[in-house]
């Protein structure tokens, strides 16, 4: 397979960036779309110039780190999946591809398609937790959880804080990566105590880091690559109205 | 050759540990805020030891190398956790796992150590469940366990596939708990290139910001290191990519003895390779090996049939016949090395790599008939999606395709009882060390060994080397801090500039990947480790004349970072060909063909072999260390899984 990509390119925040326009040939389908990517850096290499910077560590839609919009999509226009999951065979009819960084005010761009998402750590920093010491838990078998909030507390917990929620919305929003680790420890006996304290320090933090607000675009779930739903802003405006 | 020895307590095994927690030194609550300990690496180990310590009061500072902390290695874990709990009350002791470890180890781990560990592990479930960990639980409510890998109690916690995603959120918002009070700071991209090192003292590291490039000294009382293990040696592995020997190395380098560095686990459930340049492998939890059978075509003329249209008589389910009593619940190395040995035969399914059919079937179709869809879809509903992702197949209608890949390595840095290693002031925990796995690791063990390090055993015996040691002050200007920096900055300049260049770090990771899979992988020979020794000599030559790396260095640069990486890999690689040779015994997941019996059983030598190999660095021949292994409570015994 063959593709035209074209591919922003910027040396970091202070200067402007812009689309770069590549050629690359001979890809098998089953190559994934990162290492399309990586034979393309070893072409770049091969002419010495400088590679393209995009983030990934595990390539199994795990750890995060992946990125990049893809033909307008955050993640690629597939359903459910992180950049690193998807394979060129699932680009068959779109030859000519535009790769972007995630583009929101609370994520600076730090070099051509890599994002800074510390604000990310910085709103679970603010309170995202359980208020427990090390060392002196109880045995885990005197709490209790009920089978069904086990599973959905396990729902939200799988969100790998990729940002594409925030990179989607309108607003530039993150209430659904807060509202997920809200709803996550608030299912939980362990985690219901602290919950109103919790909900407000996160989202003043979510503010404080330049995130805008949600107005139900609902635009986040579609792309969510671990499926959160929205649900959980519902379930989050719950504990801050009972408040 | 001389002997190292693991300081270790005597007496009987259930009271060391309490005995030595007693006899450690500690520090007054008032007194920790002026200790200063730098842990390089946020996974499992690294993070629970950041918020253990930080929660007692000490400084911490932490880095790691990703752009969160939560994105470390340890997320990528899927099937579950090991604790004695014996919520099942199927038989289950803290003796019992401490006996499994060894055993599966082939008798190659330290009895101290192993039994601390499983003492631990109950804790540790009671820890996370505290921290808001979603673990599987029955309708009861209670805590749900599985049988994993090849042991014959259920004693695994695990939330659906994503136990090591759960795990290190929960250490992850541990620490950054912590990191709301001053005491302690983590940067994260930024990678550690070397060891400072004062009066033979560990006291510091010199880190590169990847984002600017700029590298920079940080000093400490101490040092802990959980960098993570090694399998990205062999370049496809099922690690993520980034994860590398160089932390380790450098300490290497810096007096602190590398032990089994040929001890590595290769996975035999792994999503086989479909294109030559594939740039990593995936793993499919091992967990599904308890319902899915492994079978090939008995004739070759069947490979590139359609599963479904092979008959029953025709399939060979290969580990029930040749392992009855474990059958597809074989140990890794054991099910690995059969799959390979049906592979070379020919009788692999999938596509040709180089050659070669590199599959076998994992066949689902008899628990989907017996427990139907939706339980199997419960189960293992995120692994089959996985599956279909990669290879656009559906695992509910058509059998999966596996392949052995590189996984865990065993071997890293030599440490006591203390988890501190030969240099004085340098801890190493989780992946990073060597400690409790001896010659292969059971399932569902790294992470509960990774947590144990981190919350119960380093916060304890870090406080004791505090207590114990009075340090001097050293600042940025201490003659051995610039010296460091000096070395950092001149290498990298190295780096970039050498003097042919032609070839980016790819191209050699690869080579040095070829070389290990085929000489110190699944199985390994004198004449092809001697080879082997010899290449990557000549590789690591040529890399300093034809490694090419363009950009600049004052810049996020991804190519310098592999290219650092690589380097560091290529030493050890020869370093693990040397162990592999030196070891002249077939035991656990390091397979001599010399030293294994006419059904492919490993012929472990305990006269000769019975001890942990601690190799020195020294700049014309690494120097073996040995440490006896003793074995006062379990008698070893020849593992036979037949
Ligand atoms: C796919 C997969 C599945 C697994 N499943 C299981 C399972 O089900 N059960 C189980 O028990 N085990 C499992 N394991 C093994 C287990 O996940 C690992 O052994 C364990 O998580 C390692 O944890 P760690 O904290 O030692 O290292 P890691 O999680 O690898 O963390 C290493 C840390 O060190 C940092 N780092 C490394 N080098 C540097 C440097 N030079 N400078 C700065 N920072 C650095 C990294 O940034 C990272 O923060 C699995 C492994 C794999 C590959
Ligand atoms: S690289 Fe880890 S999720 Fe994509």
């Amino acid at each position: 397979m063959n593709f035209t990509l074209h591919i922003w390119r910027q040396k970091n925040i202070n200067i402007a960036g812009d689309f770069v326009t590549y050629k690359i040939d001979d890809i098998d389908e089953d190559t994934s779309f990162l290492e399309m990517l990586d034979q393309l850096n070893e072409q770049l290499i091969a002419n010495d110039e400088d590679c393209i910077v995009f983030d990934y560590d595990c390539r199994e839609g795990i750890c995060g780190a992946c990125s990049l919009v893809i033909n307008g999509y955050p993640h690629g226009d597939k359903k459910a999946t992180t950049t690193c999951q998807l394979y060129m065979r699932d680009y068959k009819h779109q030859t000519e591809l535009w790769v972007e960084p995630f583009r929101a005010k609370s994520f600076p761009v730090i070099k051509d398609l890599t994002v800074d998402r510390s604000s990310f750590d910085n709103i679970i920093q603010s309170g995202g937790y359980i208020s427990v010491h090390t060392g002196a838990a109880p045995d885990a078998n005197t709490v209790l959880v009920d089978k069904p909030s086990a599973d959905e507390a396990f729902n939200s917990a799988t969100c790998i804080g990729c940002g594409a929620c925030v990179a989607v919305c309108p607003n530039a929003s993150a209430t659904l990566y807060v509202a997920a680790k809200i709803t996550h420890l608030s299912l939980l006996p362990q985690g219901k105590i602290e919950e109103k304290a919790r909900a407000q320090k996160m989202l003043n933090q979510m503010q404080s880091e330049g995130f805008g607000s949600c107005s139900n675009h609902r635009h986040c779930e579609r792309v969510c690559p671990k499926g959160i739903t929205v649900s959980n802003i519902s379930k989050m405006n719950q504990i801050l109205a009972w408040s | 050759m001389s002997s190292i020895h693991a300081k270790d307590p005597t007496g009987p095994l259930e009271n060391r540990w309490e005995k030595h927690l007693f006899n450690l030194s500690l520090i007054a609550p008032q007194n920790r805020k002026k200790h200063k300990v730098i842990v390089i690496g946020t996974g499992l180990a690294g993070a629970s030891l950041c918020a253990t310590l930080g929660e007692a009061g000490y400084q911490v500072s932490s880095f790691c190398f990703q752009d969160s902390p939560r994105r470390a290695h340890s997320i990528a874990a899927q099937g579950g956790i090991n604790s004695t709990k014996n919520y099942q009350n199927d038989g289950d002791s803290v003796w019992r796992l401490f006996y499994d470890t060894i055993k599966g180890g082939d008798f190659r781990a330290r009895e101290s150590n192993v039994y601390r560990l499983a003492q631990l592990s109950g804790n540790i479930i009671d820890q996370a469940v505290a921290q808001g960990v979603p673990f599987a639980r029955e309708y009861s409510g209670y805590l749900a366990n599985r049988s994993f890998g090849g042991t014959q109690v259920s004693r695994t916690f695990y939330a659906r596939g994503q136990t090591g995603q759960q795990l290190l959120l929960g250490a992850y918002q541990a620490h950054s708990r912590q990191l709301e009070n001053d005491n302690v700071t983590h940067q994260s991209r930024s990678e550690m290139l070397e060891l400072i090192m004062v009066d033979d003292q560990a006291r510091g590291v010199v880190v590169r910001d990847l984002v600017s490039g700029e590298v920079s000294a940080h000093t400490a009382d101490c040092v802990v290191l959980c960098t993570g293990g090694y399998s990205n040696v062999f370049y496809l592995s099922t690690n993520a990519k980034g994860c590398n020997t160089s932390a380790t190395w450098r300490a290497y380098k810096q007096g602190a003895y590398f032990a089994n560095p040929s001890f590595t686990q290769i996975h035999p459930t792994c999503v086989p390779p479909t294109v030559e340049n594939q740039s990593k492998l995936t793993l499919m939890s091992e967990s599904l090996r308890n319902d899915g059978r492994i079978w090939a075509p008995k004739n070759s003329a069947d490979c590139t049939k359609n599963p479904a249209d092979i008959k029953e008589e025709d399939r060979d389910y290969f580990l029930e016949r040749m392992y009855p009593a474990f059958a597809n619940l074989a140990p890794r190395d054991v099910a690995s090395r059969a799959v390979k040995l049906i592979c070379d035969k020919g009788l692999g399914v999938g596509s040709k790599i180089h050659g070669k059919r590199l599959g076998v079937y994992l066949d689902f179709s008899a628990i989907i008939e017996k427990l139907g869809l939706d339980a199997v879809a419960e189960k293992y509903g995120n692994l089959f999606d996985m599956y279909s992702s990669i290879t656009g197949e559906n695992p509910y209608q058509t059998p999966m395709k596996i392949y052995p890949a590189p996984h865990y390595t065993m071997g890293g840095l030599w440490v006591d009882y203390n988890l501190m290693t030969t240099v004085e002031g340098l801890f190493a925990g989780g992946e990073a060390n060597f400690s409790d796995h001896g010659a292969n690791r059971l399932g569902a063990s790294a992470l509960m060994q990774g947590l144990a390090d981190g919350y119960f055993i380093l916060p304890k015996t870090v406080a004791n080397y505090l207590a114990q040691n009075t340090l001097t002050e050293v600042d940025d200007a201490h003659p051995q801090v610039v010296q460091s920096l000096k070395a950092v900055k001149e290498r990298i300049q190295k780096l970039m500039n050498a003097p042919q260049p032609k070839y980016s770090p790819e191209h050699f990771h690869q080579k040095l990947g070829g070389i290990l899979w085929e000489a110190c992988g699944m199985s390994r020979e004198a004449d092809r480790l001697k080879q082997a020794i010899v290449e990557i000599a000549e590789l690591e030559t040529q890399f300093w004349q034809n490694i090419k790396v363009t950009g600049i260095d004052n810049d996020l640069n991804q190519t310098l970072e592999r290219a650092g990486r690589v380097v560091d890999f290529i030493e050890l690689g020869k370093l693990m060909c040397q162990d592999a040779l030196m070891r002249e015994e077939s035991c656990g997941a390091h397979a001599r063909v010399e030293y294994l019996t006419e059904d492919g059983e490993a012929k472990r030598d305990d006269n000769e072999f019975s001890f942990v190999g601690a190799w020195e660095f020294m700049s014309e021949q690494p120097k073996l260390h040995k440490e006896q292994l003793n074995y006062e409570f379990i008698e070893p015994t020849v593992r036979n899984y037949k």
